[in-house]
């Protein structure tokens, strides 16, 4: 997959904080959200942003911490507008 | 009755010695326990363990999460082992797609933040990295497993 990282290893918290105050566009979503064939970890709410074309949202490894991902997805931003 | 072992990081050597502690506990129970983890995590499991006395079955943790998140998989409990923040998203990953009870496995060097982060779940709490003993004496601390389920 396409990805730019925005924020590398960091805490969840600081990630989803990131999100919010960088990004206009930011939906909530509930931990399991199934967004890009994977499943969203971490504390509910989490935010995911849409920024044109890109989906931006945390990703948690267990190995390396959570980053905030940039990735380009046209069809998850529609959805994500559409609230699906 | 069903029991997940959610592994994270095998970086703390003490987490597979804990989660084949527990996994014999759980057996003696009655309980149908299911590792979950990333392909380290699990290797060091069926490396420790090869001829499945302890864990029947493992499972990587991303398939494990699509598969609660679908609601393919139930489970009655549900141990998330913990030692960084990563751990606190999976626990609370878990609580939000599952009904099970869950028990938060904490170890490690600084696990006051994590105790605090764990919430309303069953803290299983020790300052522990190579020695598994702190650890054991607050899981022997449990009589019943079960018990949490009823």
């Amino acid at each position: 997959m396409n990805y730019e990282i925005l924020l590398p290893n960091s805490s969840f918290k600081e990630c989803a904080e990131y999100i919010k105050k960088n990004f206009m566009e930011v939906y909530y979503v509930e931990a399991g959200f199934k967004i890009f064939d994977g499943y969203l970890i971490g504390v509910p709410p989490i935010p995911i942003a849409v920024d044109g074309e890109n989906i931006i949202l945390p990703y948690v490894k267990p190995c390396h911490g959570c980053f905030v991902l940039r990735i380009p997805g046209k069809e998850e931003v529609e959805r994500m507008r559409k609230g699906k | 009755m069903k029991a997940l072992l959610l592994m994270g990081c095998p970086e703390l050597p003490v987490q597979t010695a804990a989660a084949l502690y527990i996994a014999n506990k759980l057996n003696c129970e009655g309980f149908e326990v299911t590792a979950a983890g990333n392909k380290a995590a699990i290797s060091l499991l069926l490396n420790s363990d090869p001829e499945k006395h302890y864990i029947k079955k493992v499972m990587d943790i991303d398939r494990c999460i699509g598969a609660l998140a679908e609601k393919k998989m139930e489970i009655d409990l549900c141990f998330v082992f913990i030692h960084s923040d990563s751990g606190i998203s999976y626990l609370a990953t878990v609580k939000s797609l599952s009904k099970a009870k869950t028990v938060a496995v904490i170890f490690g060097k600084e696990i006051e933040p994590l105790i605090e982060a764990s919430g309303d779940s069953v803290i299983i709490a020790a300052k522990a990295v190579h020695n598994p003993t702190p650890l054991r004496a607050q899981i022997d601390g449990v009589k019943s497993w079960a018990a949490l389920t009823r």
